[in-house]
């Protein structure tokens, strides 16, 4: 692959990781949410891909197949079993309205890049400057946690943090150790199982996967 | 090439521009409606069914309502000039168009707004409730739709290092990689959305509705008969005609004269109907598999076209 080739792919990749965060809070549908996070993932495993091609690192190539496999297969599949069980929480109930969250979504992206201008000065590669992407699809995943009260848009809003960092990772050091990847991607399955179990659990005793109906106790 | 050919050319070329826009422009609506009647099982209307009404109702009698004033017959007419104006400048078939030098982006969209805004205050004008319901409607939808379009202008230009259109145009084609930068991207998602929402095409407004819940745009001229109705037609159609001629020219341009000869001009002609074709067909096709929004939810719509284009603007700061 040459030079500007190779930046413009990651580029792609890193901008369709920040499209997809977008398009969670754009979006109403839990099961349409599911799938854009599902997109993420592929793009995530691409960029991945990509730099592991490119640097010919073999390591790096093993952990673009596990994230494909974790973050663009396994995981949404997870999800979306539960969104398919819980008819009545098809849809969204942001406590902020859809035109104000994209518009936040948009003021944090501008923080993210204006916060990231001190680290993007210490990677002085074309993928370095990618890195503002990550950091802005972790701000919109910790938005996307504050204001989505649903069992499912808080895994989701997990989700998105966790694959900002990863994107972070990849773009900053060219690739984490696999063992690292493997330990961080194993971590956000057992998150997801366990927030399944629990939206489960939820569901059965209250009805609801609204969260904010724990702040009574119940017998 | 002489100083006369080189005054004319772009001046010819211009015109070509106007007549293919007004000539197609009613069979590119045909096109649409075809594609949805065949998605649909149904045999449709032939392509040129809307030319033959526009014939139609250029033939019948001019009727207006008795308490309209001087605006409601001027609103037709400055449609179609203003669209006809802008197309003359826009790069359509080649990317030296008469004026090329004012063929700027934002004049260009606010040549497209005056019409727009006429043809509201000329639906408020016979003072009828659908009338005033439609412009109300389509000035909301309009003012939403702005600062998104405005946003998404900026990160074109910003491109191109100029908001002139042959210049982001010219732009494309010395740098075919340049598409396919986020920023294009984002920006051209964007475009699309407001394009769909200025257009009054779905999910934004139903063109084939005139149930009183659901019309935007048909609410806004309902009023009109005859010679005035079939002006109005056809600037929507060239209006739309142009929208999709400027977006498919800023994704793909290739195929664009980039002279003013005529075998460059024909091929142009031909690779720019292609080329409109083939994006209205796509839209009709997902006309079919869309519902009409709630008018309540459009802002969503517009408000995520605005985010596009703002993550246009910020990512083409950082990744140059």
């Amino acid at each position: 692959m040459t030079g500007s080739a190779y930046a413009g792919a990651l580029g792609l990749g890193a901008a369709v990781v920040l499209l997809c965060a977008v398009v969670t809070l754009w979006r109403r549908a839990l099961g349409a949410i599911v799938r854009v996070l599902a997109v993420q993932g592929l793009a995530l495993a691409c960029v991945a891909m990509a730099i592991g091609v490119h640097e010919h690192d073999a390591g790096l190539i093993v952990v673009a197949v596990l994230v494909l496999a974790a973050k663009a297969i396994v995981v949404p599949t997870l999800i979306l079993r539960v969104v398919r069980h819980d008819p009545a929480s098809r849809e969204t109930q942001p406590l902020v309205n859809v035109p104000a969250s994209l518009v936040a979504a948009g003021a944090l992206t501008f923080l993210a890049f204006a916060a990231s201008r001190s680290v993007t000065s210490l990677v002085p590669t074309v993928v370095g400057r990618l890195i503002p992407f990550g950091l802005a699809a972790m701000l919109v995943g910790f938005f996307s946690l504050v204001t989505r009260r649903k069992a499912v848009s808080q895994i989701v809003g997990i989700l998105l943090v966790d694959n900002g960092v990863a994107l972070i990772a990849f773009l900053a050091t060219a690739g984490v150790p696999l063992i690292v990847e493997l330990g961080a991607s194993l971590d956000v399955l057992l998150v997801v199982v366990v927030l399944q179990v629990l939206a489960n659990q939820l569901r059965s005793r209250l009805g609801t996967t609204d969260l904010d109906q724990l702040v009574e106790l119940h017998d | 090439m002489t100083a006369a050919s080189q005054m004319i050319g772009p001046i010819v070329a211009s015109f070509t521009q106007v007549i293919a826009v007004a000539g197609s422009g009613l069979i590119l609506i045909g096109l649409l409606r075809k594609v949805r009647a065949h998605l649909e099982g149904r045999v449709g209307a032939p392509l040129i069914q809307p030319l033959r009404d526009v014939r139609k109702l250029f033939r019948k009698e001019r009727l207006r309502p008795d308490q309209a004033t001087w605006i409601f017959p001027l609103a037709p007419v400055v449609l179609v000039a203003t669209v006809g104006a802008a197309v003359a400048i826009t790069p359509l078939i080649t990317t030296h168009p008469a004026m090329g030098s004012g063929s700027d982006f934002f004049a260009l969209i606010y040549l497209l707004l005056a019409g727009s805004t006429l043809l509201a205050l000329a639906g408020l004008d016979a003072g009828t409730a659908f009338g005033g319901m439609g412009s109300s409607r389509a000035v909301t939808i309009g003012a939403l739709a702005e600062p998104a379009l405005l946003v998404t202008i900026l990160a074109m230009s910003a491109a191109a290092h100029s908001s002139n259109v042959p210049a982001i145009v010219h732009a494309t084609l010395s740098d075919p990689a340049s598409v396919a930068t986020p920023q294009r991207l984002f920006a051209l998602g964007a475009l699309l959305v407001v394009i769909v929402a200025e257009g009054g095409r779905l999910p934004v407004d139903n063109p084939a509705t005139h149930l009183e819940l659901t019309m935007i745009h048909e609410a806004m001229v309902l009023e009109y008969a005859g010679p005035d109705l079939a002006l109005v037609s056809v600037g929507e159609a060239m209006r739309l005609t142009l929208l999709l001629g400027l977006f498919v020219n800023l994704v793909a341009p290739w195929g664009i004269a980039t002279t003013t000869g005529a075998a460059a001009l024909a091929v142009g002609l031909v690779v720019l109907v292609a080329k409109v074709a083939v994006v209205g067909a796509a839209l009709a096709v997902f006309e079919v598999f869309t519902a009409k929004v709630r008018l309540f939810r459009v802002p969503e719509l517009l408000a995520g076209a605005f985010v596009l284009a703002l993550l246009g603007v910020v990512s083409g700061v950082v990744v140059r």
